[in-house]
């Protein structure tokens, strides 16, 4: 009994009170039951797409935002990952669960190699560099196309799972884990991984992480290395789901989308690009059945882009958490935007005005 | 063959050097990464096709009115959008990225999306070395050419290119002394979107024309100003001129090079960067070290 009110105590501690945490665990809630109450093949394909790129510009967010090494050509690892799945599931006919984790470890490999300018370049020269690999990529995938498909890619690949609800938990719960790692990964105040300071560290200042001793160098492989394995994971997922491995995942606008959609979301933290795709992919697609929608859609997105980024150049969720949750100016604690006092140590949150 | 190399070389190496220096002039001054930047080399082309094909204004008019409203555009798309949010450098990439997509839809509703063809300039041709080169050709050249050249004369002997070299060396000093900086970015703004009108008036006969045109002049451009260095306007030619020529090479003289030509222009600019990580002009600033 006394455990149930440790654990209770702490459950209303470290997410009920904080309204940010309520509203993730009530999404996470939302997201595993929707099969309960629709089973619809559309609403049910809608998710699972967004659910897959949710996962893939969270990974952007790892690399980019978090450790601030800017990658512009993202699709890299998914579309190595998902090539690397299809080959070796339509030549070799290895089962998925098999497939995806060699294309995301693959993507990782690709990871490393393509982390290694990042040894020597920064900012933008980073950027323009990791934004050709997948250019280069796609150019040599024309010129071989008895071997990978060409313009039409890859089809025939096996479904991730005999039924539709089965293919949208296992892409929901992989997604679910991966999320907790990454932003357990990148979380600066965690007690288990020092990674998220280190992360932090080298993104606000490179020379002084160095001088405090940190390896800058295998911070950022490491990251580049994460990312790329969520990343490929992702394109692994898509690729099963969609049994398709077109030339169109490396794509150049491909890699802008991930950027999009977190910048759109909220760069560094791990639930604005989450954010940021679950409201943008289905507003495209429920646009795309209406009358207007299919030519329309795509200024509809880039003018509520724009406007976004206008009033809240740094993104939706730390505009609306920044309303909801007032920080103690004594202790850091983080509070309800009702609350007068902090639940904390009772300082006063704001002064009441006359 | 040789000379067809050459000449397209030249062709593709003009248009992208004058590209290029427009991007690289807006990013080492006011610090934007312009991706809208070939957007407006489309809006242009977009605008001589319907003033000549449909509206028939005469030429010069067409070519004049066309970049004018392109530069206006533009200068409308900085004072609403890019100027306020000047501080958030990934929010300014994103809302770029966001302004070329919806210039590519608009012309995508208006146009449709099939290539089109703008009638040339100027007929005929001339031989050069048994080889057929049309006059277009030769304009295109020399018009990009001489943009340069004009370019180069305003910002290294007039007042106002020692004011705009004085703000992208260092934007507070330049304002204490005296300098407009808000003006001054309005101006290489104009400058730079008027010199995207201008390549695009040149490209305009020669390329086809289509709604998703500006995408690979982009990445083009992209690897030119980074090869040459960044904030060298000479080094944006250089590597412009070196990417125009390896194209052209690669579609020549390679099977299947159509496809290719891309792929190879950026593995040389992975290769240099790798050897030299500050571009082939670029300067090594001393806060830029490690």
């Amino acid at each position: 009994m006394s455990l149930f009110y440790l654990w209770y105590g702490r459950f209303k501690g470290g997410i009920l009170a904080i309204p940010g945490r309520v509203i993730a665990l009530c999404f996470f809630i939302c997201l595993f039951s929707v099969p309960l109450f629709t089973q619809d093949p559309y609403w049910l394909r809608i998710l699972t797409l967004t659910t897959v790129f949710a996962l893939f510009a969270a990974s952007w967010d790892v690399l980019s935002g978090f450790t601030g090494q800017l990658n512009l050509g993202h699709a890299l690892f998914f579309g190595v990952a998902a090539y690397t799945a299809a080959l070796l599931n339509t030549h070799l006919a290895m089962p998925p669960w098999f497939t995806i984790p060699c294309g995301a470890f693959t993507a990782v490999v690709v990871g490393l190699i393509a982390g290694l300018p990042a040894l020597r370049l920064r900012g933008f020269y980073l950027g323009l560099v990791t934004l050709t690999f997948p250019l280069i990529l796609a150019g040599l995938l024309f010129v071989f196309p008895e071997f990978t498909g060409g313009e039409l890619g890859i089809s025939g690949i096996n479904k991730l799972s005999s039924s539709r609800v089965g293919s949208y938990y296992i892409v929901t719960v992989v997604f679910t884990i991966s999320i907790f790692i990454m932003w357990k990964f990148t979380d600066a105040k965690s007690k288990v991984f020092r990674t998220g300071v280190v992360l932090h560290a080298i993104r606000e200042d490179e020379i002084t992480a160095r001088v405090s001793g940190i390896s800058t160098t295998r911070y950022k492989l490491l990251a580049f290395g994460m990312s790329g394995f969520f990343a490929g994971i992702a394109g692994g997922l898509y690729v099963h789901f969609l049994r398709i491995a077109a030339p169109s995942t490396l794509d150049l606008f491909f890699s802008f989308q991930a950027i999009l959609w977190t910048i759109f979301g909220g760069v560094c933290t791990i639930y604005g690009p989450v954010v940021g795709v679950f409201i943008l992919v289905p507003l495209t697609e429920m646009m795309a059945c209406t009358e207007w929608g299919g030519q329309l859609r795509f200024i509809v997105i880039a003018l509520l882009l724009i406007l976004t980024l206008l009033f809240m150049p740094e993104g939706i969720t730390v505009w609306v958490l920044d309303k909801l949750e007032v920080k103690c100016p004594r202790c850091k604690v983080v509070n309800v935007f009702t609350r007068k006092k902090c639940r904390a140590c009772r300082a006063v949150l704001r002064i009441e005005e006359e | 063959m040789l000379m067809d190399i050459l000449i397209n070389g030249l062709v593709a190496g003009g248009v992208y050097s004058v590209l290029a220096v427009g991007f690289s002039l807006i990013f080492g001054v006011a610090k934007l990464l312009n991706m809208a930047h070939t957007a407006f080399y489309m809006i242009t082309a977009f605008l001589i096709l319907y003033a000549t094909t449909v509206l028939s204004i005469p030429l010069p008019l067409a070519l004049l009115g066309s970049i004018i409203i392109t530069t206006i555009i533009g200068i409308i798309s900085y004072k609403l959008l890019l100027d306020r949010i000047k501080q958030h450098e990934t929010a300014v990439m994103i809302i770029s990225v966001a302004l070329a997509m919806l210039c590519q839809e608009i012309l995508l509703l208006i146009f449709g999306g099939h290539y089109r063809g703008v009638p040339p300039f100027v007929g005929g041709f001339m031989d050069i070395f048994g080889s057929r080169v049309s006059y277009q050709h030769l304009f295109a050249i020399v018009t990009s050419a001489l943009i340069l050249a004009g370019l180069w004369l305003l910002l290294s002997k007039t007042r106002l290119g020692n004011a705009i070299r004085a703000v992208s060396q260092d934007r507070v000093a330049a304002n204490l002394m005296g300098i407009n900086v808000g003006r001054i970015f309005m101006v290489v703004m104009a400058i730079s979107v008027s010199l995207a009108g201008l390549a695009g008036a040149v490209v305009a006969p020669i390329y086809l024309v289509s709604p998703h045109m500006w995408q690979q002049p982009l990445t083009i451009v992209l690897a030119a100003v980074v090869l040459g260095g960044l904030g060298s306007i000479g080094g944006c030619v250089a590597g412009a001129l070196i990417l125009g020529y390896t194209e052209s090479i690669v579609t020549f003289l390679v099977p299947g090079g159509a496809f290719l030509s891309g792929a190879v222009s950026l593995s040389i600019m992975v290769l240099v960067l790798l050897i030299r990580p500050e571009g082939l002009f670029g300067v090594v600033f001393e806060e830029e070290r490690l």
